[in-house]
This record gives structure tokens, sequence and C-alpha cells, in this order.
């Protein structure tokens, strides 16, 4: 009885750990660093989480998750109520229909999926914030933190890929 | 069921996927509703970003604290490298500041002597809290930040936020232990200020840029880059005088200017209680205001003095007159 409660409650323990690890990005993004010059283009850590599981394993990333994720950047970071969620779910739809492009390639492959997601994300976030605002914003701190996402992206793929084939096997 | 092996979609696949997709639709048409509400200052949608943010907020503070550790260390080894200028420059500093302590001494005296003479009643006395700043996005989506002191602390929507060097912003959002501030940079930000040496009053707004401008000012005001703006406690919400930023640019078409406070290097606040409600109390603001509610023109003092004066463009782009 005791083994197989505690073998039950090990493999619930890896099984959020995607959408736990991805609450840790956020929670890493939004703490201050006072690097100057570094908080105006903190990447997107949360947008590789949301990405990289629902590539490898979309059955541990539900998409209640996904929402979830989106409002507590958004209420974290101050952002509009609802922005990034949106930004997240789609990127979430998109990535799950196209998920068969990336399965089983080279990482080159899934780090130029990821560019490309990203950018679509980018413009879909300042689109959506100038319009919030009724006022074109300059697109230049949303473009750096693009760039700084795709420079940011092996590092953190590397380290979710060994926690994917060590912890979730 | 069990009859049609594993690879064929099943019935209850179909109802499954259906229904996905039907949850994908219905969190995308939230998440859009929810922007929607926020526009519209919904006070659920503040309530329930201020319940999250205190729910996190013991974390981040958990957190923000050893960061802060780890680069005060950092900072302190790159100090010990230039040890030798920054002596002298202090030293030359404090002769500098022992000269104008004396003025002040000078000044104080007199002010009391005067005051006195004139029976001038002072301001309500200011009551301060210091809280740690636990999250700092940046400013990709908006210029804020997030504060570990809230209700429990006794912060109120529409306070003033500063550091020793002066505003950074205003206190946009309060939970019980966590609070937002909006800084002086954000779009949505409007602070009555004026120039230091002139009086002349105008607006300080934030544009979601490093740089905020100055707007509003009353027609023919001398602004020159140098000036310093200070709040000039209209409306109610600040206390009057708390430097803001030096004027660094101006043109044609606007004043820009530099804050004193550098808003990515902030790790302890100060929470300006002056006792006032101010124009941001959502109550106040239900209700109608009365007419005379509305301040004072801002051009009674400096314009009537000095007729049609212009704005002196920056140095090196001023027109010459026109050659006959």
């Amino acid at each position: 009885m005791k083994p197989a409660f505690w073998q039950r409650l090990d493999l619930w323990a890896r099984n959020i750990s995607p959408v736990g690890l991805t609450i840790v990005l956020i929670l890493i993004s939004v703490i201050p660093t006072h690097l100057p010059g570094y908080a105006s283009i903190v990447p997107q850590l949360a947008l590789m989480g949301v990405f990289h599981w629902t590539v490898f394993r979309p059955d541990l990333f539900p998409i209640l998750a996904v929402f979830g994720i989106g409002i507590l950047q958004d209420s974290l970071s101050g952002a509009p109520m609802g922005l990034n969620t949106l930004v997240y779910l789609t990127v979430f739809g998109v990535v799950l229909s196209q998920r068969r492009f990336f399965l089983g390639k080279t990482f080159l492959v899934e780090w130029l999926g990821f560019s490309i997601i990203c950018l679509g994300a980018a413009l879909q976030a300042w689109l959506l914030l100038s319009a919030y605002h009724v006022h074109v914003l300059t697109p230049a701190p949303v473009l750096f933190q693009y760039l700084m996402s795709i420079g940011f992206y092996p590092v953190l793929a590397w380290m979710m890929g060994h926690w994917q084939t060590s912890i979730l096997k | 069921m069990a009859k049609q092996g594993h690879g064929t979609p099943t019935r209850v696949d179909a109802i499954r996927q259906y229904l996905q997709r039907f949850a994908y639709v219905g969190l995308v048409v939230a998440a859009f509703g929810l922007m929607m509400l926020g526009k519209a200052e919904t006070v659920i949608v503040e309530e329930v970003r201020a319940r999250i943010n205190d729910a996190f907020a013991p974390i981040l503070e958990a957190i923000a604290e050893p960061a802060e550790t780890v680069r005060s260390y950092l900072d302190e080894g790159r100090k010990l490298l230039d040890l030798h200028q920054e002596n002298l420059r202090l030293s030359e500093e404090n002769k500098r500041l022992l000269k104008w302590q004396t003025v002040a001494r000078k000044v104080e005296a007199e002010n009391v002597v005067l005051r006195d003479l004139l029976n001038f009643q002072t301001g309500p006395e200011a009551s301060y809290i210091a809280a740690r700043v636990i999250s700092d996005d940046g400013g990709t989506f908006s210029e804020s930040l997030l504060i570990y002191a809230g209700k429990r602390e006794g912060v109120n929507n529409g306070q003033a936020v500063t550091t020793g060097e002066g505003l950074v912003g205003r206190i946009a959002g309060v939970a019980y232990r966590s609070a937002r501030v909006l800084l002086i940079t954000d779009l949505n930000s409007r602070i009555p200020v004026m120039i230091e040496s002139s009086r002349a009053r105008g607006i300080l707004a934030g544009r979601n840029e490093e740089k905020p401008i100055l707007t509003k000012l009353p027609p023919g005001t001398i602004v020159s880059p140098g000036d310093r703006i200070v709040t000039s406690g209209h409306g109610g919400a600040f206390p009057q005088g708390i430097p803001v930023g030096r004027i660094t640019a101006v043109n044609d078409a606007l004043v820009e200017i530099t804050p004193f406070v550098d808003s990515q290097r902030l790790e302890i606040v100060r929470i300006v209680d002056y006792g006032l409600d101010g124009i941001l109390d959502r109550h106040r603001l239900r209700t109608d205001l009365p007419k005379d509610d509305i301040p004072p023109a801002p051009s009674q003092t400096q314009a009537t003095s000095e007729p049609m004066r212009t704005v002196v463009p920056k140095p090196g782009t001023e027109r010459r007159p026109s050659e006959p």
C-alpha cells in the first residue's frame, strides 16, 4: 500500500514538472536583476517553456495550464491582463498543429521554428499592446526582447531537454 | 469500442477532440474578454491581479533578497577598483556641499523668522513607508514594479513613491501585502510638475520609453536644457517639491525629461503618505467634482508679468531671422 502511494506521488510530481518549471521561469523573468540595460530586454522565458513543452510533451501541458501561465505572467509583470495569455494561447495552438514538423528533427530546425514562432508572438504582442493603448508604441523593446529570446533559447532548450530525458523519461 | 483496435479514432476521441477545440476557442475568447475588461478598468480584473500578486509576493521577496546580496557583492568588488577616483570625487563634492550647508542654515533661520512674521501655516507632515522591489518586468509591456508592502503597511492608491534621488512613480493597485508602482515613464502616467526655477506648471507624461515628456506648459514658458523639474503638488496627490528630473532636450514638438531615478536599479523605495486622498481616489472620482476643484490656471504666476516669450530651441537649431 505504502510504496504504491509514494510511486503515484512521484509520478504525479514528475508529470506536473513541465508546468511547474514554466512557472519558475516566469518568476525568474520578473525578479529585479539590477543589471543596467538588461531589464528592458528580459527574454520571454515563459514563452520558451510553452513552446518546448507543447512540442515535446503536449500530454503534460494542458491548455488550461497555458491559460494559467499567461495570467500569471500578466499579473506579475503588470502587462494588460490577458495580453500574454492571448499570445501564449496562440503559440500553443500554432505549435500543436505544426508539431510533427519539429519532432525528430535536428536542434537547428527546432531553433529556427522557435525564432519564427517567437517573431509572430512578438508581433502579436506589439499589435495587441498598441491597440490596447490606442497608441502606436515604439517596436524597439519588443524587438530586442525577441532577439534576446532567440539567443537564450538554446541554453534553456538544453536544460529542458535534459529534464525531459532524465526526469520524465 | 474495444473492438475497434488502437489506431482508429473512436467516438470518444472525436468528442474529446471537439471538446479540446471548444476549450481552446473558449479560453482565447476569455483572454480577449479579460483585456477588454482591463481596458474598461473593471475592479474585478484589478482585484484578481492583486490576489495573484499577493499570493506570489512572499516567494518573489524570498528570491529577490539573495539576488540582491549577490549583486551587492559584485558591486563592492567593482567599487574597490576605482576607490581612489571615487575618493577624489567625494571630497570635491563634500567641499561643495559644505558651502551649500552654510547657505541652507542661513536660509532656514531666515525662513523661521519670516514664517513667524507671516503666521505661515506649514503643510501636513508626511510619513514614509519603506518597501522592497520584488518584481521588475523591465518595461516591455508596461513600466511598473511590484513592491512588498500593501494595505497591511498602510499603502494606498495614488501615493507618491520616491527614493533619495527623486520621484519613482505612484501607487496604482494595492493588495494586502504587495502593491504595484506605476513608473513616471509609463504611458498611463501623468504627474503634475513644475519647472523649479520659473515655477511654470506642466504635466509630466510617460511614453513607455526611457524619457518622459513635459506637456501642457503655459504658452510662452521658457524652457532650456538643464532645468530641474519637481512635483507641483497640484491635484492633491503628491506633496510639492519632490525632485523628478532634468530637462535634457528641447525642440519644437516636445520637451524631454531625464528622470533623476534610474528605475532599473531600484532595491528599496519609499512611499510617501502625505495624508491627502488625492484626485486618484476612486470614490471621489465617482462623485461629481465641484466646479471650483479644478486646479488654478497655471498661467497666473508666470505669463502675466512676462508677455509672449517663446520656447527656446535646442542650441544650434534656432532659426535666424530671414535675410531681406
